[in-house]
Parts: C-alpha cells; sequence; structure tokens
C-alpha cells in the first residue's frame, strides 16, 4: 500500500492489531451495525468483549469506534459536551494509542465523534457518525427486569408500560418529570433507549443527516438510528414533549437556547452557568461572542483549559 | 465427478491485500449504502482477483463480512464451480449451506434467476436479526428508475433501478418491507460500488 498509509498505520505494526480489536470481533460488530441500520432501533446482541477499561466507562462505544475507524477518520470524544474530561481525554488517548488516527476537539473537522451523554450543538453533516456510549440499552428494563418479557413487548411493539410510567409521572408531579434517557419511538416501531442524554438533545436526533450508532458494552447490545429517521420523543396529547429551558444564556459566550452545565464558582453561593457543549462556547468565543460573565476572575479558570468539575462518568 | 482443476491447482486467487485496512474500507462503503438505501457508494474491489465466477465486488463483501459465524449460500451459477466455495471457506472460514433459510448471507451472481425471497432466513419477531444479506451482483450504470423509495436512511424519497433483477422482484421487497422488523436486507453489488435496500425501506413500484 501507500507510503502514506504505513506512516498512518504505524502503530498497529507495533503491539496492537489497528484500533485494538481483532479482525473477527471487527467483522461481528460490523454485522450487528449492518442489522442494526436496517431495523432501526433494535437492539442487536453482539458478542462484546473485554476492554482495557471498566464497564461504566464507554465500552460499549469503544467497540462501535473501533470496528467503524479507517487509518484516514479524524475522531473526537466527548464526555458530557466537553472534550477535556477524563473519559473523553482516555478513550482519545485510547485511540491515538491504538489506531493512530488523528484526532480533534472541533466538531466540524471529525468524522467520527463519540459521545458521553450529549449531542453536539452544532448540527452534524451527512459525512459524519455520532457513536453514542450506552449504559442500559433497555428502555423498558427498570419497568420489566426479565429479558424474556422485553424481547416479547418489542416483538409485539406493546409499549403501553412505558406510557404508563410516563403517566404517573404526570399524576405525582404534575408533569413527566423524566429528563434524560427519555425514551423515544423510532420510525413509528421501536421504543429506543437514546442512552442518558439530557432530553434537551432529543430533538436533536430526529432526521438528523449523520448516522448515529450507539453500543453497549456490559448489555451487549448494538442499535442504530440511520439518517434523516423519524424520532419522536413519548408523550401525551395534553402533556406534549418539551426540552429544558434555561433563564439565562452562557456565562463565558453568551450563547442562548443551548444545553447549559451549572459551575460552582466559591463557598459563598457564587455560580454561573456555562455551555455544556465546550467545543462550541470556544468557537463562539473565538468569534468574539462574550458572555455577562466571561469577565468575572473565577471564569478564567474556566477558559483557560476549558475544564469545568471533574466529573465521573456513572 | 472429476477434480475441478482450480482445486487442484496449487495458486489459490489471494484475498485482501491489507486484510485490516482494505476490510474497514469495504465496510465503510457498506454501512453508507445500508445507512443510506438506494445510493450508490463508490467501491472499487478490481484489485481482487477471486475464482470465477464470483465478481469481485461480491468477493470483497465475503471478504468484510463472513467468517465461521456465518453460513454461505451460493446461488446456482457461483455453486457451479467448488472452486468458488473453496476460495470462501479458505479466506473466510464460513461454512457453506445449500439451505436459503440457513444462510446468514446470500451471494448471487445472477440474480435473474433469484429464488424467492421469502425462501430466504427472515429472522423472528423477537430477533429480527437472525436473517439472511443478500448480496446480489448488478452491472455499472442505472437503468430507468424502477422503484422509489422513502424511509429510513431517505430524506423524503429517492428513485432506485438496478439490472438485472427477475420481473418480481420489487414486489416481493414490497412484500419484504411489510414483514418489518422481519424480512430480508439486499445489497447491489456493482463493479462500481455498492447499494442497499433493506427491510426498512418502503418501495413504491415506478411504471415503466
Amino acid at each position: 500500500m501507500s507510503a502514506d498509509r504505513q506512516m498512518n498505520t504505524g502503530p498497529d505494526e507495533g503491539h496492537y492489531n489497528f484500533a485494538y480489536l481483532d479482525e473477527q470481533t471487527k467483522r461481528m460488530i460490523r454485522r450487528a451495525i449492518l442489522k442494526g441500520i436496517a431495523v432501526p432501533g433494535y437492539q442487536v446482541p453482539f458478542a462484546s468483549r473485554e476492554m482495557p477499561m471498566p464497564y461504566g466507562w464507554g465500552t460499549g462505544g469503544v467497540q462501535v469506534t473501533a470496528a467503524i475507524l479507517g487509518a484516514d477518520d479524524r475522531l473526537k470524544v466527548i464526555d458530557q459536551g466537553s472534550d477535556d474530561t477524563t473519559n473523553a481525554v482516555s478513550i482519545r488517548n485510547f485511540f491515538e494509542k491504538t489506531a493512530g488516527v488523528a484526532t480533534t476537539t472541533r466538531t466540524e473537522d471529525a468524522t467520527v465523534i463519540q459521545t458521553r451523554h450529549r449531542i453536539p450543538e452544532a448540527p452534524l453533516s451527512e459525512e459524519q457518525v455520532l457513536v453514542y456510549q450506552v449504559p442500559i440499552p433497555e428502555p423498558l428494563r427498570f419497568l420489566e427486569p426479565r429479558e424474556t418479557e422485553t424481547r416479547k413487548m418489542h416483538a409485539l411493539a406493546e409499549y403501553g408500560l412505558m406510557h404508563v410510567k410516563l403517566y404517573e409521572d404526570i399524576a405525582r408531579n404534575g408533569h413527566i418529570a423524566t429528563t434524560y434517557a427519555y425514551p423515544v419511538e423510532v420510525n413509528d416501531r421501536y421504543v429506543m433507549d437514546p442512552s442518558p442524554t439530557p432530553k434537551f438533545d432529543n430533538p436533536k436526533m430526529h432526521e438528523m443527516a449523520a448516522l448515529q450508532l450507539f453500543g453497549a458494552g456490559r448489555e451487549k447490545r448494538i442499535y442504530a438510528l440511520p439518517p434523516y429517521t423519524k424520532v419522536k420523543s413519548l408523550d401525551f396529547d395534553d402533556h406534549p414533549f418539551e426540552v429544558q429551558h434555561f433563564d439565562r444564556p452562557c456565562g463565558l459566550c453568551g450563547a442562548e437556547l443551548v444545553y447549559l452545565d451549572e459551575v460552582i464558582l466559591d463557598d459563598k453561593g457564587g455560580r454561573m452557568f456555562v455551555c455544556s457543549d465546550s467545543d462550541f462556547c470556544e468557537d463562539r468565543r473565538a468569534r468574539g461572542h462574550v458572555g455577562d460573565m466571561a469577565a468575572d476572575p473565577a471564569a478564567a479558570s474556566l477558559t483557560g483549559s476549558a475544564s469545568t468539575s471533574a466529573r465521573t462518568p456513572e | 465427478m472429476t477434480a475441478s482443476p482450480n482445486l487442484t491447482s496449487a495458486a489459490l486467487a489471494p484475498a485482501f491485500a491489507d486484510a485490516v485496512h482494505d476490510a474497514q474500507s469495504c465496510f465503510r462503503v457498506l454501512m453508507q449504502a445500508m445507512a443510506r438505501p438506494g445510493t450508490l457508494q463508490a467501491f472499487d474491489a478490481a484489485a481482487l482477483v477471486p475464482e470465477a465466477p464470483l465478481p469481485a465486488a461480491l468477493a470483497a463483501a465475503a471478504l468484510t463480512l463472513c467468517d465461521f459465524d456465518t453460513p454461505i449460500w451460493l446461488d446456482a451459477t457461483l455453486a457451479a464451480n467448488p472452486a468458488v466455495a473453496g476460495w470462501l471457506r479458505f479466506h473466510t472460514g464460513a461454512p457453506i449451506t445449500s439451505d436459503p433459510a440457513e444462510a446468514a448471507f446470500a451471494f448471487v451472481a445472477r440474480p435473474e434467476s433469484l429464488p424467492a425471497l421469502a425462501g430466504y432466513a427472515q429472522g423472528t419477531l423477537e430477533y429480527p436479526d437472525r436473517s439472511t444479506m443478500l448480496i446480489l451482483a448488478v452491472e455499472n450504470g442505472s437503468p430507468a428508475p424502477q422503484v422509489r423509495l422513502s424511509g429510513p436512511g431517505v430524506q423524503s424519497s429517492t428513485d432506485f433501478a438496478a439490472a438485472p433483477l427477475p420481473p418480481r422482484f420489487w414486489p416481493q421487497m414490497m412484500e419484504n418491507h411489510r414483514r418489518f422488523p422481519r424480512g430480508v436486507d439486499v445489497i447491489f453489488a456493482a463493479p462500481a460500488g455498492f447499494a442497499a435496500v433493506p427491510r426498512s425501506t418502503d418501495l413504491t413500484i415506478l411504471e415503466a
């Protein structure tokens, strides 16, 4: 092959096969991905492998990414929207080491984006693939613990139980109190767990131009949303689906209608709200947008490395 | 029956030159084809020279997707030369089956004599993934549009055609879609690349 390819694939000449997984494992995952795309929202069982990181740290997403990644891909990894929290950094380093691929924090430059619990604010393109890390892929699991039963419910499209759960939310709280991992119905058929993204991100899944792949390592399931697929958040006529609203813009970049993280600044009640999507926020600041707390001394520590509070993956 | 000269010849046709990266690039093309039904995704398999009459595009798909877990069904044209099964067995390790209902993949060199789609594994309602994926060798260039596709992966609608196909093919594909989530998924493998129509795609037959 070309010298260029040789150079790009240097690391797999050494201790690891390209992108860590062996070729048979990749084929098995690739077959599951094709089935998942062909049956949108259906959870395809796959023989999830032990990865050199614990369950709960994105082993499912890592296996999906490893199976699709090529030498000329450019990978971005985010954890709760941020490129520089523990989980994102370690997975990015993992693929730099085992696949030697280029990485980026810029959403628009990435060809593959692996995410834990957020969808980037910037719209994704047809050339991109979004890979979700999923802890519990079964939306009915907390309502019905038996796999045999939930499988039958999916087979018969019997999702009454999920509506009862949402109704009980309304009966107790006056509104649907589910705020993350909010169940969606895919193309009028399968009810699917969008992974623990805030429900703020649900509307972005609907008819997204990019292919969306979901990997659950511990639970051994892969599922997918092809581009331009109808994704409807479950609701009721008199209690329509709504996303979270924030009563103030981002303190650093002034962005409105984006998902915000609360950052505690001191022990005297000081706090600010900043974009959860760190690349989106940095990009806006680079283009001259200034939030009302950007001049605050406390904000300097946020804009420096853009690192917010340390988070641990669940 | 005498052994085919191909079986006894010392030189078995080689597989991908770069097993890891060629399979990855072929898979990405297949994934895009499946994710965007009815669009041709370019892939050049010409470097691959498998045993005749196995077309290079079919061979590339087999090397990318098949292994000991995936029974392969071959159509009469491919089954006629045992060297094809020998090549597939050697390079993929996949068992060859004569029962279409048992096949994970069906490779079809002459789609005009394709048996009924309902004869292949359809999966079950509980496990719709346990179905056959058909890979049909088709010609380059598209004839006049035969069907209008819509559904997941298609923005509003797109027109599609492939040749050669058996006369009752598209009505069978409509039935296949009605069986959703059961059903087969079809990949059209041309020398220029791959296109796919998965079971999730809704079809309307266009009047000729």
